[in-house]
């Protein structure tokens, strides 16, 4: 009965009120993930609008630098919209249109899934309604302004505490409102059946350029991948097409805000235990009585308290690790990465470069990382700033 | 108290019963919110002013079936240090004085975390007769019908004007009363309902006489009475609540003015 199940993970614990509008989008989206028509169209999209294939860029100077094994980015930074968010977006919005959908509705942490279904709904005429948390709008102030700039109505979440999670449960219940003529573009590889499967999906673009790319420039596969996690989308993007691949590390970066011994992290893997959420059995930051946690982190999009059931699994088969980085270390690798390469990841996609950072000098230099940077972080500069102690306001 | 345990136990689908001869009216509220002491209280005076069944709310962080009356309660709760245990506290020392049916209405995280099977063994043994649990679709039910089977507790049925084709699947296996929703959206007052709760109520009779009670925005005895016409039972949340929000801690007799008016409204 229970579908969408990875291991023990996964599943569909949503309202009545909302299975026959679940229903829908699975049956819609096992229709068309095997239509040639429909993928054809949605890469010309990914291709001309958001500017795929995204480059794998050897970091010379960093490796250099590190002095062990050499670096790759892959530049998911580089896409329309600044992120890989768009991948998801695109492929959604496309697919609520053949739905007959009219209108989008969608949670947002850092702002770039709201401003890429924004975006999305600019380009193929749907209305467009974006829940976000007054923590987030606060912190974040640029990405409210760009959603309305196209278009966009931004709901500010009071409920809760005010961040992604409470974002999602906003939209959850506005979709249940509304479910004739709206599809909820769920931003992560998370919720129920089948958004973990469509979203990763359509995130898994990256390691199948990522994994050719590779093979073409340095004609063998990396010996670990890095990416950050929250929900997991851009990581099970990035992991995907070398899960098969048991020589390929597959390493996700949590939050871990202040650190993991002290109550302000969002790091669900080291801290976290099982739970039913949102749609999906996984790992949560919780307490004994099944209340989630109010979590933490300098970053917006990965301050949630639970990890897409895929990653869940991943973990409890040990096909991935995951390890915790703090504000510091993202923060330090933020400001490193801008002067040793000159690109400003997101701080999100600091965490991975964080991670990078440690493990590149204790490898040999024939091996090779690939760290995906997942955004790029012109949104964060005046958050980082301010963290450094300027008087900066956007 | 004993007694009142084992008469609980022999009877395991005394909440169908209450639909027996009459149109039952069924009170929700979240317990903690002010206190479990009040909460306690307001119980016992629903109860005497005429509910015939009682929803206690077990408080969840995030609960996304409601809509902000509800949803503060749960803050409110939570702030006041409720838990489950507290609660199952509360409701042992309810059975000392009562036996109407209670049944807890909470989301799946608190069941699944507290242990299911621990969970149930604990509502048994405390009195609860039944569970709703929002979150926890037909499709996913495995999670907990061995363990609410085996203590004797029904798990409510959900059902939504947009179930439609999935109406008789749902009422095929319902026990206790079918919990129909009578609006989309969220918990919460509204002052109409516009689905055709009839037609799904005859969609529902095709395969079940468990009776079907109709919740989601009702709080006038104007509504009430409208709904007891189709429907063997009203459910009222957000309007108790809401009194609740207003008057604290002095909620009892309002409460209970309130439950007489409601309960002698229905036909």
């Amino acid at each position: 009965m229970s579908k969408g199940k990875y291991g023990i993970h996964g599943g569909q614990y949503t309202p009545e009120t909302l299975m026959n509008a679940i229903i829908e989008v699975e049956k819609a989206y096992e229709h068309y993930k095997n239509d040639p028509a429909f993928q054809a169209e949605l890469t010309e999209l990914l291709n001309d609008y958001a500017g795929r294939p995204s480059r794998l860029y050897y970091a010379k100077k960093m490796t250099a630098d590190l002095g062990g094994a050499k670096i790759y980015l892959k530049r998911e930074d580089l896409n329309h919209t600044g992120s890989h968010k768009i991948n998801n977006v695109l492929g959604q919005a496309l697919l609520a249109k053949k739905m007959g959908k009219t209108r989008l509705i969608a949670e947002t942490g850092a702002g770039q899934h709201g401003v890429a279904t924004a975006t999305a709904a600019a380009l193929m005429g749907f209305e467009c309604e974006i829940f976000m948390g007054k923590e987030d709008t606060d912190r974040q102030a640029l990405n409210v302004f760009r959603m309305e700039l196209l278009g966009a109505k931004v709901h500010v979440v009071t409920s809760g505490t005010m961040t992604l999670k409470d974002a999602v449960n906003e939209t959850f219940r506005e979709w249940t409102t509304r479910v004739d003529d709206t599809h909820y573009v769920l931003g992560s590889v998370m919720g129920p059946h089948p958004f973990p499967e469509m979203v990763r999906d359509f995130q898994s673009v990256i390691s199948k350029e990522a994994r050719a790319q590779i093979l073409e420039k340095e004609g063998r596969l990396p010996s670990a991948v890095i990416a950050c996690v929250g929900g997991g989308s851009n990581a099970i993007g990035a992991f995907y097409n070398f899960i098969p691949d048991a020589e390929v590390r597959l390493i996700g970066c949590e939050a871990a805000g202040k650190g993991v011994d002290t109550a302000l992290h969002a790091a669900t893997i080291a801290k976290g235990s099982l739970g039913i959420f949102h749609g999906m059995k996984s790992y949560f930051c919780q307490d004994e009585y099944g209340q989630i946690a109010p979590v933490y982190s300098i970053s917006a999009g990965l301050d949630y308290p639970g990890i897409g059931p895929e990653h869940a699994h991943l973990h409890d088969t040990k096909r991935a690790e995951y390890v915790p980085i703090t504000d510091d270390e993202a923060v330090a690798a933020f400001e490193y990465l801008s002067r040793t390469e000159g690109i400003i990841p997101a701080i999100e996609s600091a965490h991975a470069i964080a991670h990078a950072m440690v493990l590149a000098p204790t490898m040999r230099k024939d091996e090779i990382i690939i760290v995906n940077v997942s955004g790029r972080g012109d949104k964060d500069v005046a958050a980082i700033a301010r963290y450094k102690g300027e008087n900066i306001y956007e | 108290m004993n007694n009142i345990v084992a008469a609980n136990k022999i009877e395991t689908n005394k909440i169908s019963q209450i639909f027996a001869d009459k149109k039952a009216f069924i009170a929700f509220l979240t317990a903690g919110d002010p206190s479990l002491a009040k909460t306690e209280e307001f119980i016992l005076a629903m109860d005497a002013a005429g509910a015939d069944l009682i929803e206690i709310g077990i408080p969840f962080s995030d609960p996304i079936a409601e809509g902000p009356v509800i949803e503060a309660a749960n803050e409110r709760a939570l702030s006041a240090s409720t838990t489950t245990d507290k609660i199952f506290a509360m409701v042992a020392r309810i059975r000392e004085k009562s036996t109407i049916p209670l049944v807890f209405l909470t989301y799946m995280n608190p069941i699944f975390v507290y242990g299911t099977e621990r969970f149930f063994s604990a509502c048994e043994k405390a009195g609860i007769n039944g569970v709703i649990i929002p979150d926890l679709p037909f499709e996913e039910k495995g999670e907990v019908r061995e363990a609410a089977k085996s203590h004797g507790l029904d798990v409510i049925t959900l059902i939504a004007p947009t179930s439609q084709d999935r109406i008789q699947m749902l009422a095929k296996e319902a026990t206790g009363f079918i919990y129909l929703v009578s609006s989309m959206g969220v918990t919460g007052v509204r002052s109409e309902i516009k689905t055709d709760l009839a037609a799904i109520i005859a969609d529902i009779r095709q395969v079940t006489q468990t009776p079907v009670a109709v919740g989601f925005g009702i709080a006038t005895p104007e509504q009430a009475t409208t709904i007891s016409q189709l429907a063997d039972g009203v459910i009222v949340g957000s309007a108790i609540v809401r009194i609740i929000a207003e008057h604290g801690a002095a909620a009892t007799a309002p409460l209970s003015d309130y439950v007489h008016m409601m309960k002698a409204a229905l036909v």
